[in-house]
């Protein structure tokens, strides 16, 4: 994502999503969102844009952007590995599964693999307590999980899937 | 429409989809077809059927015959034998009792009593027609047609029903309040950013009937005056946001949203609002920062949503649960209402029982029904041979409660559910660690805007964290005692008021366990690391 002096990368991506929503500072969240599944990420440039776009300050954009999990102000892997470690998930061995995870792409939480192919992050409770211990990659949920099926679970992701 | 002389209805609710419900899906829909029964058999994705240990399941309509666990392989031999041929296949047949079999409210086979969650693992949560052909929007109809906005205020003021979110505040009182607030406009907030951890009975309701939800919601818009609404949903939650897109979509092209609702000239619309990762947002006001495109940071208080909410209107923020109750109650009557459930508590609630039960899911009940009940008679209860030690009532903001509470009643006046969440922790479990854990859960969800919650958080999880490195000392029993006061009497919201109600709730059934941590540098159940014991002070 590099910019060369020739505008911001994704410019006219903001201005049409800004539009979508009426250009209303109030859908600031929604907006950052689509924003997010077309660039991959809300880079600096991106919430500048976003902020000119709603007649409010960068400062405001970049607060909110970083106040919720799932918004990224930096690249992130091309899969997101999340495991919940809340309560539910805790007492059900989630800490196990947090070092099959390690061991099977060899980084921890709040890294991403030098092949940009995976993040790991450790969140809080996604609600599916009823199948405890649980991770999510990207939108896949899985359960139930026991630390020996992590490896292959990640691999479906390594063949480029 | 089309008739079909089966229905075949397959459980794609979250559990299910892990255990390959939509390959099982469209397997049977693939076999249908290949044996030409695609005009004669209609298959549908439902929710959970209730169908204890056997996800996933489905049910074949009209025989009520439920089979499950099946496999990918299973379903030729189910279309041979039960849809061509009509013969049950015994081997796969669900003897168990199961939620979704019981015809509602009139002959539990189970203790469980569906109100809310009657239609789930009943019908098609995509499909409107279904919806209204079990009777939905029927009350609507009447609410607009022939019922004043009072009447309906008043009724559900006389069903005592009470938020169903945790905090248990009267419904009909802050639909009266934002009802004569001064101001317009108004709005309807739903509240569906179930973030609790051990709660997910929400995402069960949204993706299994969302349209019990938006039905409450335009009831609740024209008993207050209120002509918008939206459903506020966890980022997470991806099938509860298609699902509920779907069902708004879906009431809108039949003038059930929109304008002139009936030609009754009342408009109501409702828009999904996606969340992006943040408990606080589950907190009231912090959820209308978010609504209004700001950080999630919660308000003072008062004033109130009735009266100052969304962008300074008048504003009702309901929890799903609650919202879902609203068109039964409008329908059956305030008294059919307070004829379940105890003085207090009228009703169902829905629990979710997890963590180290055998069944772990969602489970609605009139209020009353003992822990007990809920743990052993329907969760199955202590799963792996093991025994039971504690429950934390309602999520990490609960109360932790021990054996002794087994047979209290789930209601206002013995023992209050919160959320419905029951975490369930056998004797092989260390509370220490589960301090930890929850001390962890609250910094990382603190928003940082107030001190005491920011700091206290902080120093929380330090302390426990020495504990389970035996570095704890005594004296910290009470200086955690006298931090958890100050957060609870001083933090701006809920989250740090009630940061350390577990761990205080907790003390005087476990403090052995704490002391043995402290005094003695052991872990009793092994869990903790102890790592540090001879670093140890005091």
């Amino acid at each position: 994502m590099s910019e060369c002096g020739c505008g911001v990368k994704g410019a006219d991506t903001v201005a049409v999503v800004c539009k979508r929503y009426g250009g209303d500072k109030r859908y600031l969240v929604p907006i950052l969102h689509d924003l997010q599944d077309e660039l991959g990420y809300l880079s600096a440039d991106v919430m500048e844009t976003v902020a000119e776009q709603l007649s409010t300050t960068a400062a405001k954009v970049h607060g909110v952007a970083t106040f919720y999990t799932l918004f990224y102000t930096k690249p992130h892997g091309k899969n997101i590995v999340r495991i919940c470690d809340s309560p539910p998930c805790h007492l059900e061995g989630s800490s196990s599964i947090r070092k099959a995870i390690t061991d099977a792409i060899g980084i921890s939480p709040g890294e991403t693999t030098e092949d940009g192919l995976f993040t790991f992050e450790v969140v809080s409770c996604m609600g599916l307590c009823g199948v405890a211990p649980a991770i999510m990659v990207n939108d896949d949920v899985y359960g139930n999980l026991k630390p020996d099926s992590i490896p292959s679970i990640l691999s479906k992701y390594k063949d480029g899937e | 429409m089309a008739v079909f002389r089966a229905h075949v209805l397959v459980d794609t609710g979250a559990t299910a989809v892990l255990k390959n419900a939509v390959a099982v899906k469209n397997a049977l829909v693939e076999e249908i077809a290949k044996r030409g029964l695609d005009k004669e058999v209609k298959v549908l994705e439902t929710g959970d059927l209730g169908a204890r240990g056997a996800v996933p399941a489905m049910i074949v309509y009209p025989d009520g015959i439920i089979y499950g666990p099946v496999t990918v392989e299973d379903v030729p031999e189910i279309v041979e034998e039960h849809l061509l041929k009509g013969r049950q296949v015994k081997r796969l047949a669900y003897t168990g009792e199961s939620a979704a079999v019981v015809d509602s409210a009139a002959a539990p086979r189970c203790n469980e009593l569906r109100v809310v969650l009657r239609n789930v693992g009943q019908i098609d949560p995509t499909s409107i027609e279904e919806y209204i052909a079990v009777g939905g929007y029927e009350v609507l109809g009447k609410a607009l047609s022939k019922l004043e906005p009072f009447d309906i205020v008043e009724e559900v003021k006389a069903s005592m029903l009470r938020g169903r979110g945790g905090a248990g505040f009267p419904t009909g009182l802050k639909w009266e309040f934002t009802a004569n607030a001064p101001g317009a406009p108004k709005y309807i907030v739903c509240n569906a950013d179930e973030g609790e951890p051990g709660n997910f009975k929400d995402r069960l309701i949204l993706e299994g009937d969302a349209h019990s939800v938006i039905e409450g919601m335009v009831i609740a818009g024209y008993a207050v005056g209120a002509n918008h609404g939206y459903i506020y949903i966890r980022g997470e939650y991806h099938q509860s946001v298609s699902h509920t897109e779907k069902a708004i979509a879906d009431a809108r092209a039949m003038g059930l949203l929109g304008k002139d609702i009936f030609g009754s000239g009342f408009d109501f619309d409702i828009e999904v609002f996606k969340g992006a990762g943040a408990y606080i947002c589950g907190e009231e006001t912090a959820l209308l920062e978010s609504l209004e495109g700001r950080r999630g940071e919660s308000r003072t208080k008062p004033p109130y949503p009735p009266s100052k909410g969304l962008m300074g209107a008048p504003t009702v923020i309901n929890n799903v649960e609650t919202l879902a109750c609203v068109p039964q109650i409008v329908a059956n009557g305030s008294k059919w209402y307070c004829g379940i459930g105890t003085g207090l508590s009228k009703g169902t609630k829905i629990f979710s029982p997890c963590g180290d039960v055998q069944y772990p899911g969602v489970y609605e009940v009139a209020f009353g029904t003992t822990l007990r009940e809920i743990i052993y008679g329907m969760a199955g209860g202590i799963k792996d041979g093991h025994h039971f030690k504690a429950v934390l009532m309602g999520g990490p903001s609960g109360v932790l409660v021990g054996a002794g509470s087994l047979d209290l009643k789930l209601c206002a006046e013995e023992l209050a559910p919160g959320a419905g969440a029951l975490i369930v922790m056998d004797d092989t479990k260390c509370i220490v660690d589960l301090m930890t854990n929850i001390a962890q859960f609250f910094y990382h969800e603190s928003c940082g805007q107030c001190a005491p919650c920011r700091e206290g958080c902080k120093r929380i999880l330090e302390t426990f964290t020495r504990w389970t490195r035996g570095m704890g000392s005594v004296n910290d029993i009470k200086l955690l005692s006298e931090l958890g006061e100050t957060m609870s009497l001083t933090s701006k919201c809920g989250l740090g008021q009630f940061a350390s109600v577990a761990f205080k709730s907790g003390l005087p059934l476990f403090e052995d366990e704490y002391l043995a941590h402290l005094k003695d540098g052991v872990c009793p159940a092994g869990v903790c690391p102890m790592d540090k014991v001879a670093e140890r002070v005091g």
